[in-house]
């Protein structure tokens, strides 16, 4: 049965490709490119809140593996960056230490660690957009929200990828402490997933490639990777990111998301 | 078939309790072996070899979806040459309720405050565990009653802290500590309710834009007591003043570049002052190409009693700069390095330390610590620990 409330969301986005895709016809690649990703921002846009928890499983080239265990809280915002609070379950000598980001689009994000053995809050610099998450192929940038304004855009053309027809983007990022000169992204052309990403490090070598698998629908509307996987080419190691637990609308507010809720993070 | 049936709803009515409510235990338990590099300078202490063992556990239970919390953290540790080591604690023990705007907690907790690193200077909710280390960071459970509330304009805490810790000390065979042992069996206090005086604190915090801004106000048991040589002239016997305290700590963030300040001033009935700790923190990201991180610190601690003299007992920390790096090298052992070094400038009094620790497998922590101390100047506590620097290594396993 489908409400009024789906019915009116189905409309809208049907309206909004109609727009973008005139837009797309009549433009300059760059043009396209923002278009296009302009466009798998919106059709991701007011899912309002949402909570999930994340195993990562770091693999080095030897097979040795080592796993992550975390929960991630996160509010959408309209106007600015999300906020989110990610709680450390494993390994196990961290567990109970809680990350407290405002991110923003242009801005250096707001950083807060909470550390528990000396119940201490510690605002951090945001700068290290480069380094490793928790020893991972992820750096932080790669796991901060996706934000218009963070890159620059250029389409370069079409490409079949996991069985779907995608459009192709080349995004390059605006902030100078980005790791990367560039990364390409692979967009189905049904739903605007992201199929893909390859990472180009500071001397425009390709470093990484993420990819997602088994996405699933939320909210009929929202969709989200049960699997994603960073290849790392130069180094052999490989980070495996699985979701569970999904959940949107849970009615989680600004209060979620401050040194107290940081202190007192599960 | 009737009966599984029944077993299976059982199975789901558990699996939606668990849901509801939550509960965690989690334990650690560790190895620590110190090694001291001189004979002790006082008769009765070990001379080169100390070893412990200790464990904290942590048992976490919540329902209404979290609102409201209950914690217990026992903490024990065995020491092999120094029975006042030898100790037990309530970490914490407390019940917390979460509303909207506000939160209530209640029972035996640990509070931190404060933004420096070498000093935790405006810190004083919680007595020291002095035993634990010298560098103040281990700190005894503290009964109290908190009332945290969240406005637009930042967090207010009210504290109500009934019940009133002693600090504890090295014993007799036990390094670290001056020539004449602390007598705790025999304290004193300023206040006729002695252990039993309630202390208040009034606190305020907010973050605005790049800023982190805190200040408090705190009445009642200084946390620090004063050491007097007892009639016999054999022990240290401590006396607990009450105090009123005001105390800052301010944080900006700009960049890679961290400015920290703290700073107090402090009213007694024999004396009061100023004192403060302020520095900065810069970190290269992505250091040499690689993905080790180095962070530069230079902090410098002030306080307006002056330097301890014949005449005066002064601060230890009242001109002294220090210098630190902290190395974190980002890899899947988190391995991490911090060298700090520190040098009064008004006399000769230095010290050195460096902690290291990484990951091992999936469940255990190693740390090397080093200390160094070294101190020609006799009003100087550092002079009484001039034999006592050590090497320490740590092994720890959770669970």
């Amino acid at each position: 049965m489908l409400n009024k409330k789906s019915l009116a969301g189905l409309f809208s986005i049907a309206l909004l490709t109609l727009s973008t895709n005139s837009s797309v016809m009549a433009s300059t690649p760059e043009q396209q490119g923002l278009a296009l990703s302009k466009q798998s921002k919106l059709v991701d846009t007011g899912w309002v809140d949402n909570r999930a928890d994340m195993k990562m499983y770091l693999r080095n080239a030897h097979g040795q593996e080592s796993l992550r265990e975390l929960k991630i809280k996160t509010l959408e915002l309209q106007d600015d960056g999300d906020k989110s609070l990610t709680t450390f379950k494993k390994p196990r000598d961290v567990k109970g230490t809680a990350f407290l980001s405002f991110s923003h689009a242009v801005d250096a994000d707001d950083q807060w660690l909470y550390l528990p053995a000396l119940k201490r809050v510690k605002r951090i610099s945001s700068k290290n957009k480069s380094g490793p998450f928790m020893g991972s192929e992820f750096a932080f940038e790669d796991l901060s929200s996706f934000e218009l304004e963070k890159y620059t855009y250029k389409y370069i053309g079409d490409e079949l990828i996991n069985g779907l027809d995608s459009y192709v983007i080349e995004q390059t990022p605006v902030d100078e402490n980005s790791g990367y000169t560039r990364r390409v992204v692979w967009l189905d052309k049904q739903a605007y997933r992201t199929q893909k990403i390859d990472f180009y490090d500071r001397k425009n070598s390709l470093l990484k490639t993420l990819s997602y698998h088994g996405y699933q629908q939320y909210m009929g509307q929202f969709w989200r990777a049960d699997k994603m996987n960073m290849v790392n080419h130069q180094n052999g190691k490989s980070t495996e990111l699985l979701w569970k637990n999904y959940q949107f609308k849970t009615g989680l507010k600004d209060k979620d998301f401050n040194k107290n809720a940081l202190k007192g993070a599960r | 078939m009737a009966f599984q049936w029944s077993s299976l709803s059982a199975v789901l009515l558990l699996t939606s309790v668990a849901m509801a409510n939550e509960f965690e235990v989690s334990a650690n338990v560790g190895f620590e072996g110190r090694y001291f590099f001189e004979q002790g300078a006082y008769a009765e202490q070990f001379s080169h070899m100390q070893s412990s063992v200790f464990a904290e556990a942590e048992l976490y239970y919540d329902w209404n979806d979290g609102s409201d919390s209950l914690v217990f953290v026992p903490f024990y540790r065995l020491d092999n040459q120094d029975s006042q080591r030898t100790h037990a604690d309530i970490r914490e023990l407390s019940y917390v309720h979460v509303a909207d705007n506000w939160e209530l907690r209640l029972g035996i907790r640990k509070e931190f405050w404060g933004v420096t690193e070498f000093q935790h200077l405006v810190d004083v909710i919680n007595q020291t565990d002095a035993v634990e280390d010298i560098d103040g960071e281990d700190k005894l459970g503290q009964p109290m009653i908190n009332l945290s509330i969240v406005k637009d304009w930042g967090i207010t805490d009210l504290y109500l802290l009934p019940g009133f810790r002693e600090r504890s000390f090295a014993g007799k065979k036990g390094r670290l500590r001056g020539p004449l042992v602390v007598d705790t069996g025999s304290v004193s206090y300023e206040s006729s309710a002695q252990q039993k005086h309630v202390d208040y604190a009034l606190r305020w915090s907010h973050s605005l834009g790049d800023f982190d801004l805190g200040s408090y106000w705190f009445h009642g048991t200084n946390r620090e007591p004063m050491l007097t040589v007892s009639s016999t002239s054999s022990t240290l016997t401590p006396y607990y003043q009450q105090m009123d305290q005001i105390g800052v700590d301010y944080q900006a963030t700009l960049g890679s570049w961290l400015w920290k300040l703290e700073g107090l001033y402090r009213d007694t009935k024999l004396d009061d002052f100023f004192a403060s700790q302020a520095g900065l923190e810069y970190t290269f990201v992505g250091f040499f190409d690689t993905f080790t991180d180095l962070g530069l610190l230079l902090e410098y601690a002030w306080d307006s009693r002056g330097q301890a003299s014949e005449s005066s007992t002064g601060a230890n920390l009242q001109n002294d700069l220090f210098l630190g790096a902290r190395i974190a090298l980002n890899d899947a052992q988190s391995s991490e390095l911090l060298l700090g070094l520190r040098a009064d400038l008004e006399h000769n009094s230095q010290s050195l330390f460096i902690e290291a620790n990484r990951r091992l497998a999936d469940n255990y922590k190693i740390g090397l610590d080093i200390r160094l101390l070294q101190s020609s100047y006799q009003y100087d506590q550092v002079y009484y620990l001039n034999e006592d620097d050590h090497l320490q290594v740590s092994i720890e396993r959770y669970f």
